[in-house]
């Protein structure tokens, strides 16, 4: 049995946050850049020409790309093989609260929704969606996910008989809802099948998949193209203000359902991607 | 086009949806929790912890200063959840708000009503305006972290008019220009 200390926990939590406070994976950047050049708008080009000027005073300055830093999220793949030597939930959430008070990001938590909506001042508690599987090691992938675009994502429990074409009704009438609102160029997750709760994952986990990769089942991967297409023709664009970049990409991840169900999810992630993955 | 903060109606009224501008000098910042507070008082008829007549709020919620600099990042947040406060203020002689996202019909009308202005910054380009911010103080509610009221000068702050004294939408012209049929 191998044994996870708290430590190595919480260490490895607080260095994948500072990672991606600071600068977009190289997936966003190539993707804002390839849109910078095929963007018609003028107001379009000068929003992303912006965005990447950010990008640069971000990382050179070490100031967080956006100044919503996120409510921190963590995947953790748990290898049934290792023991975790103390409290898991505590040593994420120590390695939140390191990260957020070292690199000066901001701390977006409010401890009660409705009714104080007090400032956990730390940023804890994290959101913690935990797996097992085979082996002995720890995978943790995080996201520091913004409310702006969060706010935007909807979720419908569709009929079977809505079948595709309702899936990219539903898909591209969220997205166009959403308007500038979300920041866009947005990066658009979507999740079908499962249960209700199991959809919104997917489509969280959609949302963090890089720009540009595809899903390995052709007709989901047809479907992410067709759905980037047809957001692409909303017009909304760079910063809401016209144009034709409103979505850098569409991912799709799909689960087996009920026979009575077609649930799907949208998460919609803005350009200023945040997300990080390492292991023990 | 350069435009000094605060800007009277006059400046105001000569804005045109989609205008670039350039904004240099003082303004507000406060976002949720506090615009609630400040709605409260009024409703309470109390006044409130500093003037709005004349004056700017934009709608952010900075990350922490890192040492030596004044103001951490400080990109724009999601208007459209201030809008159910946002005639309250803007009838209390409150000129221009800044943030990113649609805003109401109701706060539109307002606008028109009072002359008054509602600017874009590029959403997440927070680093982009850290580097335009020249001070910054708490003005009030300093328990609200991130939320707290904010005054501070800017230096050539990147904006858009996003929606003029007469009611027009960059947001909704934009998109109409670029809305496109879907072709197989």
């Amino acid at each position: 049995m191998r044994t996870i200390s708290e430590n190595q926990i919480s260490e490895l939590v607080a260095s994948l946050f500072l990672s991606c406070a600071y600068c977009v994976t190289d997936d966003v950047s190539n993707a804002v850049e390839a849109a910078l050049i095929s963007e018609e708008s003028p107001a379009g080009k000068a929003a992303l020409a912006q965005i990447l000027e950010n990008h640069k005073i971000a990382r050179e300055q070490h100031l967080p790309i956006c100044q919503d830093t996120g409510m921190a999220v963590v995947f953790a793949k748990v290898g049934c093989g290792c023991v975790i030597d103390g409290d898991f939930a505590a040593a994420v959430n120590a390695g939140v609260r390191r990260a957020y008070s070292e690199g000066y990001l901001r701390k977006s938590v409010v401890a009660d929704p409705l009714f104080e909506r007090r400032n956990t001042k730390d940023n804890t508690p994290t959101i913690i969606h935990l797996e097992l599987v085979p082996g002995d090691g720890l995978e943790l992938t995080v996201t520091a996910k913004g409310f702006g675009s969060e706010n935007m994502s909807a979720i419908k429990m569709l009929s079977p008989s809505d079948g595709v074409g309702g899936v990219i009704d539903f898909v591209v009438d969220t997205v166009g809802k959403a308007g500038p609102n979300p920041c866009p160029p947005v990066i658009v997750g979507v999740g079908i099948g499962g249960t209700m709760e199991y959809a919104a994952l997917l489509a969280k986990q959609a949302a963090i998949r890089n720009v540009g990769s595809r899903n390995e089942d052709e007709r989901y991967a047809k479907l992410e193209d067709e759905l980037l297409r047809r957001i692409n023709c909303l017009g909304i664009g760079p910063a809401g203000t016209g144009g034709r970049t409103t979505a850098l990409g569409v991912n799709v991840l799909f689960a087996p359902t009920h026979i009575a169900g077609l649930p799907v999810a949208v998460n919609i992630c803005c350009h200023a991607a945040r997300h990080a993955k390492g292991s023990i | 086009m350069k435009i000094t903060l605060p800007m009277d109606k006059n400046t105001a009224a000569a804005l045109t949806a989609g205008d670039n501008l350039l904004l240099t000098g003082a303004l507000y910042v406060a976002r949720d929790a506090a615009h609630k507070r400040l709605i409260t008082l009024l409703d309470n008829g109390e006044p409130l912890p500093f003037s709005v007549v004349g004056e700017t709020i934009y709608y952010a919620g900075p990350s922490p200063a890192p040492a030596g600099r004044v103001i951490g990042s400080a990109g724009p947040t999601t208007s459209g959840r201030m809008d159910k406060y946002t005639p309250a203020l803007l009838d209390l002689g409150l000129v221009c708000t800044i943030g990113k996202g649609a805003r109401s019909a109701a706060v539109v009308d307002s606008m028109v009503k009072n002359g008054a202005v509602y600017l874009g910054v590029t959403g997440g380009a927070a680093a982009l305006v850290a580097n335009c911010v020249k001070r910054s103080e708490v003005v009030c509610y300093e328990d609200l972290g991130p939320e707290a009221v904010r005054r501070i000068w800017v230096k050539d702050m990147p904006a858009v008019v996003l929606v003029d004294s007469h009611g027009n939408d960059l947001y909704a012209i934009g998109r109409a220009q670029y809305e496109i049929p879907f072709v197989e």
